[in-house]
């Protein structure tokens, strides 16, 4: 097994991982294929209109998914992942030919060290704005 | 039409089991940008302890939309799924969701609220493997918007 990062050599505050993620509207198919999510509003751009969006938006549990990744990737394991909450805020337009590029940051927001755990929490962005609120990641590191 | 109060505390019939498919974990994992090996691998994933792959955190997502179904589908529930926004998503694990897993969910509703018109159901799903056992909790609060 990948060792874990250390939790007695984390503060909370210490940016454990930065990336970020460009969206398309294929990956917009893609989620929707591999989820069973076909609201056409993720990939049809006069659908959103019609209900008062600007264009298609990404889906929120694709943002919310791609948001963990580099915590897993940080933490060596998907299974260390034992909690994991997020509030949608703003939605993410996908452009047809732009497409969207949203930034994850993610820090250590709480130390539970009796139980091996750390909260991470992500701050997730598009154009400048926040997507996600409360987003944060319990990781078991015992 | 408004959200019927009388939901909350009601608990649904489990939904028919959702078999977790290597290939649907890693056409999953790729839409969710995971590359770690342990999503893809299954060397990699048994070298790490595992019995199988190991779905990303989300992908219990999956198993639990046939439970929001049956909520929106309620007869007397008055949800009306097109004045639905996704508000808030957790998932509480016991155990992580591998590849050949048989998982059973089961819906109940945990809490519904008002406020300014638009109505709030806090929608609790709790997935249990072949054996019983407790693997996740996925709770979704989905905001019902009150009429313009």
């Amino acid at each position: 097994m990948t060792p874990a990062p250390a939790l007695a050599l984390l503060t909370v505050g210490d940016v454990v991982a930065e990336t970020s993620f460009s969206l398309t509207r294929d990956s917009l198919v893609r989620y929707a294929g591999a989820s069973g999510d076909f609201n056409p509003i993720h990939y049809r751009d006069d659908v959103a209109q019609s209900v008062g969006l600007s264009g298609a938006l990404a889906h929120g549990m694709l943002t919310m998914g791609l948001a963990v990744q580099p915590v897993v990737d940080w933490a060596g394991d998907p299974a260390r992942v034992i909690d994991y909450q997020v509030r949608f805020t703003r939605p993410v337009f996908v452009d047809a030919t732009e497409g969207a590029l949203v930034t994850v940051v993610a820090k250590v927001g709480a130390l539970d060290l009796p139980a091996g755990v750390a909260r991470i929490d992500l701050v997730v962005t598009f154009n400048g704005a926040t997507v996600l609120g409360k987003a944060q990641a319990r990781v078991n590191l015992a | 039409m408004s959200v019927n109060p009388e939901l909350q505390g009601r608990v649904f019939p489990p939904v028919a089991p959702y078999l977790v498919g290597r290939e649907k974990v890693r056409e999953f994992s790729r839409a969710v940008f995971a590359t770690n090996p342990i999503n893809h691998d299954p060397e990699a994933a048994r070298a790490a302890g595992h019995a199988d792959i190991v779905a990303p955190p989300t992908f219990a997502v999956v198993v639990q939309e046939a439970t929001l179904a049956q909520l929106l589908a309620e007869p007397d529930a008055g949800i009306d799924f097109t004045r639905v926004v996704h508000g808030d998503q957790r998932f509480s694990f016991s155990r992580p969701i591998v590849a050949g897993d048989s998982l059973t969910a089961t819906l109940a509703v945990t809490s519904i609220k008002t406020l300014g018109g638009h109505s709030m159901v806090t929608a609790e799903s709790t997935i249990v493997d072949a054996a019983g056992a407790h693997v996740v909790t996925a709770i979704s609060t989905l905001v019902v918007r009150g009429d313009e």
